[in-house]
């Protein structure tokens, strides 16, 4: 059969639509077989059950926070949340600086807590090393064998060459960066010599005294079992006394002196690869800044650990009680710079350079609201929306369908067009933008579907406008379009705003309501610009719809308008006369 | 059905005109009334303030089977966590028991008491949810409320005004707005519903459907207008009120299709649900739908055309209107005067565009009998013109 020229536009702006459609769902499909997407929603925690927690930070003071912060603190959140074995975990920010974390199942009390706290970054003079286990004995290092070290007299290299790591990058050389001056040795710490065993009640002098490391102290350091996650969250961290703790890995334990210098004190750090005159050495190192007090503090320690024996010359970097790296000090680093080199990848590096720098939060987190919900509960509250969904449909359906007859079905195909690309978005933004579909996410669907039929009716209405003024149909559709258009848009435009904006700053309660808004009214444009409009184009060159049959919804006679004759001065106004001239009979 | 698409095509051609514009009067002092009473409600009566504004706590157990004295119940079982905390109580839907609370915090107290819940309601420790709030939240939310409000003011204005080209559609629209606002907060404080959160996003939304449906209005009475404003014959109220007319049918069709889902949410949601998102979400859609609807077609376009029928421009055409309309009577009444095929004129000048509503009634002979439809054309269906020296 050939096709009728007038229905080859709407024809391909149909076939648009369908190569639209099929990709969505192809591309769904594919993320679906071979990535980690699925083929239904995510629901989110009302639905499916849940905790939702909304952490506000606390800050203190006129202090205030940078978007930067934020980010890594929702860096760090996720990982406390991913350590203490809860999988499935959502975190994210919502608002200026409120932190959302959403749990399957209830915490307890305990994992609450620990997700509010600070984040602390400290720098700690290590006094004791050893591998992970709980030996029995650590080391020989357990008593402190040190004699008084002698004053030290070496000279570090300036270049600061690495120094080859022993194992894993551990312990990563310590140097001054690029153009550090040589910094002289200043004169060891003149420790009163510390007794082959310390006596907890001799005052340690300085940080890397081993008079810190108690019988008590060491027996914790003994017991201690870097793979078992609830001893290593039982770690305190007290910035003025020494601490046992583990590296993040997992490797090795260490002893540590007490904090010397502070995460804020870090004015910046950064990876890169490492300079030398001959150009690149081909070694990643990350470079740290400090501000005038960290370089101060940072002076003070290096200079002392420079001399000492290993592994008291080293240096713990703590990241929420958990040493990241403990790089060994080869000079005493004065300038407000230091590298750190080692055997780091460049992933590694900027992972620490990342640590570094955004790792201190110098704020815990207030806990706004806990919201449980019982997976019954969110269960019966999907069904009876979805139910509510489906009486919704049919409502507009039966109203359509009495009010426009069997244009009636062109909203009911338009609707479930609709429907179906706004599933398949909903599936895929779940996946690759981690979208939880909630309760408010359901109602916006449902509240959506009058506001997708509405733009049906404004096209409908103003196609009988012009079928009213005597246009033959095909005429009055595409006037009538040209008119609904501009009208459709700007109506769709001020909805999206308003959910756009409520989206921007609403809370994450609700926010799933404006982002189905959003989508929806996107989704209304398209189909109304792809399938709606063209659907009718080609029905207006069908005998039923065409010639006006009475069940069409565009019955000239119905609405008002059948004889089309031609009035004279450009006007047709065969409409009106015959409508007066009906009112003059009766 | 038959009736309401007459009424539609009687709208449109302009057999039958509502006045809505002219009677602006009427519409201002009713919703003067309705603005008072809200302002009485929201200063008088205080709007009833959800849980999430005040802090605290609410546990909603769910299948629940015996309702048997449930708030002493619920109550002993708080009591033995809490005692001499202040409790409310209430049965949700078939199956739900709600009990709020005075604000625990720890999440120790709040699993004690979900378990004592479960416990006294004999049903599993999975069918207790907890919601716990602190008080700062309800500010928060308020805040952002704020902030959203005032950046979707200036966006939408800005919208408007570059779509409409003229600020004063834009604040007409913006008058309606804040006009279904005011009387859907005051709706809330009269009838003391409960304003969670969801409520506060709602009001939010509505902002957006109030809009909508100017719109839809705006758009029409543009262009009514712009034929007025290029051919002389209408004053702009009447080209105005000629769009709302026309349009009518269209708001109320829109209106009724948008509350219907809205509705179904409502009636599923009190009947089954009880409150939480979906009912709130969808009682403040229900009651700023219904508003919006209404202020769109009586406030809006009676605003704009008292605000435009000041310019001077608007006044020039409403000279010329007036003058050509007057002219057209007299046509119509000294054609009809010469028994030559009385109406012709006026008929015409009833047609779809450019009405004139006074002149336009039945057609008949000089006689006064009625004339048939046939005979009030001319000859081969040719119009007939009056004779040059009467036009």
């Amino acid at each position: 059969m050939a096709i009728n020229p007038y229905n080859r536009g709407p024809l391909r702006t149909l076939s648009v639509l369908v190569l639209l459609i099929i990709g969505l769902y192809g591309l769904l499909g594919a993320v679906s077989t071979w990535g980690t997407a699925s083929r239904a929603p995510k629901l989110g925690l009302d639905l499916s059950g849940g905790t939702e927690l909304i952490l506000t930070p606390k800050l203190v003071g006129k202090q205030v926070i940078n978007q930067g912060q934020v980010t890594k603190a929702v860096d760090i959140i996720r990982a406390r949340v991913n350590g203490s074995g809860i999988t499935e975990a959502e975190v994210s920010t919502q608002g200026v600086g409120d932190i959302v974390v959403s749990l399957p199942g209830t915490p307890d009390a305990a994992t609450v807590a620990s997700l509010q706290k600070s984040s602390q970054l400290r720098m700690r003079a290590v006094l004791v090393t050893g591998s992970a286990a709980p030996t029995p004995v650590p080391t020989s290092t357990g008593t402190p064998t040190s004699t008084p070290t002698a004053p030290a007299t070496s000279t570090p290299k300036a270049t600061g060459t690495a120094t080859t790591a022993p194992k894993s990058g551990f312990p990563p050389a310590l140097s001054a960066a690029a153009k550090a001056p040589t910094a002289t040795a200043t004169p060891a710490p003149t420790a009163t010599s510390p007794s082959a065993s310390p006596k907890p009640a001799a005052k340690p002098t300085n940080a890397s005294d081993p008079a810190w490391v108690t019988p008590q102290l060491e027996a914790e350091f003994v017991a201690l079992n870097c793979a078992n996650p609830k001893s290593v969250e039982a770690i305190v961290d007290d910035p003025a006394k020494p601490m046992v703790t583990c590296s993040s890995d997992g490797t090795e334990k260490f002893i540590l002196g007490p904090a010397e210098v502070q995460g804020a004190e870090i004015a910046s750090a950064s990876s890169d690869v490492q300079q030398s005159t001959g150009g690149s050495t081909g070694v990643n190192e990350v470079v740290l800044n400090f501000n005038s007090a960290g370089t101060a503090s940072f002076c003070n320690v290096t200079s002392r650990l420079v001399s000492l024996p290993s592994p008291r010359n080293q240096f713990g970097i703590v990241l929420d009680n958990q040493v990241i790296s403990a790089p060994v000090a080869e000079a005493s680093l004065c300038a407000g710079t230091a590298s750190i080199t080692g055997n780091f990848t460049a992933a590694s590096a900027k992972a620490l350079a990342d640590q570094l720098q955004f790792g201190a939060l110098p704020m815990s987190f207030a806990l706004q609201t806990a919201n449980q919900i019982s997976p019954t509960l969110g269960g019966d509250q999907l069904s009876r929306g979805l139910l509510a969904g489906g009486i919704g449909l049919l409502l507009v359906v039966a109203y359509s369908l009495f009010q426009y007859r069997a244009l009636g079905f062109v909203t009911i195909s338009s609707l479930l067009i609709a429907a179906l690309i706004t599933y398949g978005l909903v599936t895929l933004f779940s996946w690759s933008q981690g979208f939880r579909l909630t309760m408010a996410g359901v109602t916006g669907l449902i509240v959506s579907i009058g506001i997708v039929a509405d733009s049906f009716i404004l096209y409908f209405e103003r196609v009988r406008d012009e079928v009213r003024d005597g246009r033959a149909l095909r005429a009055a559709v595409e006037t009538g379009w040209g008119r609904a258009r501009r009208t459709i848009l700007i109506s769709d435009g001020v909805n999206f705003l308003a959910a756009a904006v409520l989206y921007a700053l609403a809370a994450s309660s609700v926010r799933g309501f404006a982002f189905t808004l959003m989508l929806t009214t996107i989704v209304d444009i398209v189909v109304v610009m792809l399938f709606t409009h063209p659907l009718l184009s080609i029905l207006a060159n069908t005998k039923f719809f065409g010639q006006g049959h009475k069940w069409s919804g565009l019955d000239p006679e119905r609405l008002g308008a059948k004889n089309v004759t031609y009035a004279g001065r450009g006007r047709v106004t065969i409409a009106a006369r015959r409508a007066a001239a009906e009112g003059n009979q009766s | 059905m038959r009736s309401f698409s007459q009424f539609g095509n009687d709208l449109y051609s302009g057999k039958r005109q509502i006045e809505l514009v002219s009677r602006q009067k009427t519409w201002y002092s009713i919703s003067l009334i309705l603005l008072v009473l809200a302002a009485a409600g929201l200063f008088g009566r205080g709007l009833n303030i959800g849980l999430e504004f005040k802090g605290g706590s609410e546990y909603q157990v769910a299948s629940v089977s015996n309702f048997n004295n449930f708030e002493a119940r619920a109550k002993a079982a708080i009591g033995t966590v809490n005692p001499g905390s202040n409790v409310v109580v209430t049965r949700i839907g078939t199956d739900t028991v709600r009990v709020q609370t005075e604000n625990f915090q720890s999440t120790t107290v709040t699993d004690k008491v979900k378990s004592a819940l479960a416990s006294q309601f004999n049903i599993g420790l999975n069918s207790v949810s907890a919601d716990t709030i602190g008080p700062s939240w309800g500010a928060s939310v308020s805040q952002q409320a704020i902030t959203a409000l005032i950046w979707f003011l200036i966006l939408v204005s800005l919208l408007l005004a570059a779509y409409f080209r003229t600020w004063k559609m834009s604040m007409a629209a913006l008058i309606a707005l804040a006009h279904d606002l005011v009387i859907t907060v005051g709706i809330y404080a009269l009838a003391g519903f409960e304003v969670t959160s969801a409520t506060v996003i709602g009001f939010l939304t509505i902002l957006g459907y109030s809009l909508y449906d100017t719109v839809v209005v705006f758009d029409k009475v543009r262009e009514n207008t712009q034929d007025a404003i290029g051919n002389g014959r209408q004053t702009f109220s009447q080209a105005a009120n000629q769009a709302v007319n026309q349009t009518l049918v269209r708001s109320i069709n829109t209106s009724v299709v948008a509350l219907l889902p809205v509705a179904s949410i409502l009636g599923i949601g009190y009947f089954l649900l009880g409150p939480g998102t979906l009912l709130d979400l969808s009682l403040a859609l229900f009651v700023g739908i219904a508003v919006g609807t209404y202020s769109s077609i009586f406030i809006a376009t009676p605003v704009l055309a008292d605000l435009r029928e000041r310019e001077p421009a608007m006044k020039e055409l409403k000279k010329r209107a007036l003058r050509y309309q007057a002219a057209q009577t007299r046509n119509a009444s000294a054609v009809a005067s010469e028994g030559d095929q009385p109406g012709q004129a006026g008929t015409a000048e009833a047609g779809n565009r450019d009405v004139v509503h006074a002149s336009s009634g039945g057609v008949t002979s000089a006689t006064g009998r009625p004339l048939h439809p046939y005979v009030q054309t001319g000859p081969r269906n040719q119009p007939k013109r009056p004779p040059k020296s009467k036009r």
